[in-house]
């Protein structure tokens, strides 16, 4: 399209995260000549792999996966540039009283061990995974599709308002009623129509508030634990897993693949400002001023970075800025990244469980999660905190040093500015204290085991990563804020107020996680733009 | 009282009373998991165990069937709502075979009811259900509690079943009709005799009893009845003999010809008790039970799909053939979900779910059929005809008394 200058591109990509990266490597493949722009010396964006510590490689940001779309691991071939996905063995949340409750791969030990706590939970739980996989059945095919306009005529839209109306009207009545419950409602409420014992429902609960500024009993939640369930390794739904050398692989063979189509990465670049003439993008301006110029540009940015910090405010309509101003990003997570010299010792789980080789939390209520969520709403880091903790270096080797360990540790609540203002150091080493501290009351070697421990707050997050308020998902996975609400009404199709710029973040449906089906999406509807693809339907 | 040596992370499967003697008949070490057991497969040879079903007796460990005991003022009430069938004329002694389906009609589970006493039931279920029984429970003044690991069950098939029971000192055993239960005294020379709760229940279509134990009598009731029958051409069988009798007697086996609406992902794959030719359980007279108003629903407009017998042409056996109406192939009738070359019937037999206008007896569907010729694979197209089901019914099985083989 346009061929000379070395500044001249088909298309600008902003931000090397994800799916910044996955949009690329489509429009790449399509014959477009693409330029990426990371403003962090490093590519990745929330799935990087760093060594902030001599010989250990940290997962700093997001830390698990699952999500990750297999048609785009395959479409793209990351597995040929180095992708790897092991699954994890288990799971556990150890408990106050020295107790603890394990997830087991195997079916039978798991039922075993639900059933050691109740027996009915544990056949109320193949009834809480049945249901959960019926939802995902009818949310999945929705992933890698464009929202259509509930509002539009337009014969696309309408074929895709026919489509979800079809797959919804195949669940059958009792199961349509279901559903639409289900986007609704508490995870606490829902947990509760399954559960009589609060260990399964704290255990189970997690996944309804990582990321999000809502409590288990906060409308929504539901959703969001679906949110985490959807997902898949090797065709096994629900199942969670680790990228081999940290979740920058995810990145890297990303970035290995596009390179490979003949796209270029520029690190270090950080943009200053999308240019626009007419209503249209054409290009971006570097903050050490230089220009670059391309008739689409696609900002993997969140909705807010997006158009508060890179588009000029008078070429934006005002309602429009209003509602980006509205939108709900709310940093709430924390993260610890712990360089350890050893396996820490859990003593409440039994010698030999696998179960310590997956996510661990300490939360063994649903009201203790709650709590931790009022401490939040009041400008404080939780108290008791919800914590998400791996050791995947117990299977994944290249990571650290024969021996030594890397535990990624995910915490919630953390607020985005304190109560008192904002963060200083203290306080951000307070915060990771009072983290170890919870640790610690589960493993009375932690603490001595430490070599190096990173402590990020959301500020961090945000300063480092550029999300707004740090909010992993780049926005609250709220059903006001899902599907074509996402990231606004009438602008879920990855499209902006402006011609030629496009959003490709997690910002966009369908939300957050390493998934790439942002990314994938808003590639389809460029290459649709501009005449090179058909819409809807997936990429194939 | 089963110890396990390992935790269940290492071990995931519970043995039951009789695994030690299993395992030391076990030539092949083919072990299965069953409702979080470890259960046998094979212990020798399945054509050797099959015959001993239908031509001597055989020893099957039932223990993981799943059981239940319900008790309590409203238990009666609580059953009949629960299950399709009226129970209200199962007596003390006496047993029935029924089924119980969702709100929609389509079947959760099948099992039998003892009845032990007025107000006392034991239910044993295919599968887990202690989810829905108690979702099923309120309102009603009932107990419902698992006691699978309380119960060894074994089950005593085959012609010279009720000769065998005699022989180890079972008094009045020949008197025991099918569908009843009662308690029998096992004498011992050196201990105080066992006493065994018998029912003339099976799996195999023929002559057969199940025996309801305490676990710590598993053993010597094994013992006595190899010490007596080992001679005799009776055998412990695995799960793969037995699959091939039931197929023979034309009984369904949950995840193999029905999915469970418990389970059921995909909308559409439950089947009703209608579909799988149980509406003879179905009492519609009886008053309101779960399912009631969908299944007459059903009844009225007809069910979509029929569960079939086929005699098919040829000795292959039809697994998890594609059922067409005819020899090209083009419309599909639907599936075979089991099927066998029965040895005793000498017919290649099979059960399938079929659109319902398929479902008349004597009509011919073609099934599609892949053939392994020393890993030359060949397709063919061979006729199936819709048959009486079951495929094998001796007389034997409802003689009282019965003959000694």
């Amino acid at each position: 399209m346009n061929g000379g200058g070395a500044n001249r591109f088909d298309a600008i990509v902003v931000g090397a995260g994800h799916n910044g990266l996955v949009n690329a490597c489509y429009l790449a493949r399509a014959g477009l000549k693409v330029q990426v722009l990371e403003r962090n010396p490093y590519i990745g964006g929330a799935a990087v792999s760093r060594r902030l510590y001599d010989g250990f490689t940290y997962s700093n940001c997001s830390y698990v996966c699952s999500l990750l779309r297999t048609e785009i691991m395959r479409e793209l071939e990351l597995p040929r540039f180095g992708l790897q996905i092991i699954p994890y063995e288990g799971g556990c949340t150890l408990m106050s009283n020295g107790e603890h409750l394990a997830i087991y791969d195997n079916h039978d030990a798991l039922r075993r061990e639900f059933a050691r706590h109740s027996r009915h939970d544990a056949e109320a739980y193949e009834r809480y995974v049945r249901d959960m996989l019926r939802h995902c059945r009818f949310i999945k095919p929705l992933l890698l599709r464009t929202p259509p306009d509930p509002t539009s005529f337009r014969p696309r839209d309408l074929q895709e308002l026919l489509f979800l109306g079809k797959q919804f009207h195949k669940l059958g009545e009792t199961r349509m009623y279901d559903t639409l419950r289900f986007f609704t409602m508490s995870c606490a409420d829902m947990l509760e129509e399954y559960f009589e014992r609060e260990i399964v429902k704290a255990h189970l609960a997690g996944s309804s508030i990582i990321g999000t500024a809502l409590g288990p009993r906060s409308p929504g939640s539901a959703y969001v634990l679906l949110h985490h369930y959807m997902g898949s390794i090797d065709g096994a739904v629900g199942a969670w897993g680790f990228a081999r050398g940290g979740m920058g692989a995810i990145t890297q063979a990303l970035a290995a693949s596009f390179t490979a189509s003949g796209g270029a990465v520029r690190t270090g670049a950080p943009v200053a400002q999308i240019l626009t003439r007419n209503g249209r993008a054409h290009g971006v301006v570097l903050q050490s001023g230089e220009e670059l110029q391309a008739p689409i540009v696609v900002s993997n940015l969140d909705v807010k970075r997006t158009f508060l910090q890179t588009v000029a405010a008078q070429e934006l309509p005002a309602e429009f800025l209003e509602q980006v101003r509205r939108f709900k990003i709310r940093g709430s997570s924390g993260k610890l990244n712990i360089a350890l010299d050893g396996l820490p010792h859990f003593p409440a789980i039994p010698q030999g469980s696998p179960c310590t080789r997956g996510d661990m939390h300490v939360t063994d209520t649903l009201e203790m999660i709650e709590r931790a969520y009022d401490d939040w709403k009041e400008g404080r880091w939780s108290r008791a905190p919800y914590i998400d903790m791996l050791i995947p270096t117990q299977i994944d080797p290249s990571m650290v040093p024969d021996g030594k360990h890397y535990m990624s540790v995910f915490v919630q609540y953390c607020p985005y500015r304190l109560a008192e203002g904002e963060w200083s150091a203290a306080q951000r080493q307070a915060f990771g204290e009072t983290v170890i501290d919870t640790i610690a009351r589960h493993s009375p070697d932690f603490r001595s085991l430490i070599l190096h421990a990173e402590i990020r707050t959301p500020q961090d997050i945000e300063n480092e990563v550029g999300l707004t308020e740090g909010n992993i998902f780049q926005g609250e996975l709220t059903f006001d804020q899902l599907f074509f609400n996402r990231p606004l009404p009438g602008y879920a199709q990855y499209r902006s107020p402006l011609g030629g710029l496009y959003l490709c973040g997690s910002s966009n449906h369908p939300g957050g996680g390493v998934m790439g089906a942002p990314g994938a999406n808003c590639a389809r509807a460029i290459l649709r733009d501009t005449g090179r693809g058909a819409d809807p339907g997936r990429l194939s | 009282m089963l110890t396990e040596s390992q935790p269940h992370f290492r071990q995931p499967l519970l043995r039951t009373p009789f695994h030690e003697r299993a395992r030391s008949l076990s030539q092949l070490d083919s072990f299965i998991p069953w409702s979080g057991y470890t259960s046998v497969d094979v212990f020798t040879s399945v054509e050797q165990e099959y015959f001993a079903i239908r031509n001597a007796s055989s020893l099957y460990d039932l223990t993981p069937m799943v059981k239940y005991r319900i008790s309590g003022t409203d238990a009666l009430r609580f059953l009949n709502r629960l299950t399709t069938r009226d129970l209200s004329k199962l007596a003390p002694g006496r047993v029935a075979y029924t089924v119980w389906c969702n709100d929609e009609g389509q079947l959760i589970d099948d099992g039998t009811v003892f009845c032990l006493a007025a107000g006392d039931y034991r239910l044993c279920t295919a599968e887990w259900q202690l989810d829905w029984l108690r979702a099923s429970a309120i309102g009603f003044d009932v107990e419902i509690r698992e006691v699978t690991d309380e119960i060894a069950a074994l089950a005593v098939q085959g012609p010279t079943s009720c000769k065998l029971l005699k022989s180890i000192g079972l008094a009045g055993i020949e008197r025991l009709k099918p569908f009843e239960h009662a308690t029998l005294a096992m004498p011992r020379t050196s201990a105080a005799p066992i006493a065994l709760q018998v029912s003339r229940t099976g799996f195999t279509g023929d002559l057969g009893y199940e025996l309801w134990m305490s676990p710590t009598d598993a053993e010597p009731v094994w013992d006595a009845l190899m010490e007596v029958g080992s001679t005799r051409g009776v055998r412990a069988i695995g799960s793969r003999a037995l699959n091939m009798a039931r197929i023979e007697a034309g009984f369904l086996l949950p995840r193999v010809d029905f999915v469970s609406a418990a389970h059921t992902l995909l909308p559409g794959t439950e089947r009703s008790p209608l579909e799988l030719g149980l509406g003879w359980l179905v009492d519609f007279g009886k008053g309101h039970f779960t399912g009631r108003r969908a299944l007459l629903a059903e009844k009225a407009r007809g069910p979509r799909r029929q569960l079939v017998g086929l005699d098919v042409a040829g000795q292959k056996p039809a697994h998890a053939a594609l059922l067409y109406t005819s020899r090209s192939g083009t419309r599909q009738a639907g599936s075979v979900t089991s099927a066998i070359w029965s040895p005793t019937c000498k017919r290649n037999i099979a059960l399938a779910i079929v659109d319902a206008v398929h479902a008349t007896t004597g009509a011919t569907l073609w099934a599609d059929i892949y053939l392994n010729r020393e890993l030359v694979w060949e397709r063919r197209m061979v006729p199936a005809r819709v048959v009486e089901r079951p495929f094998y019914a001796p007389a034997r099985r409802r003689a009282t008394p019965p003959a000694d083989f």
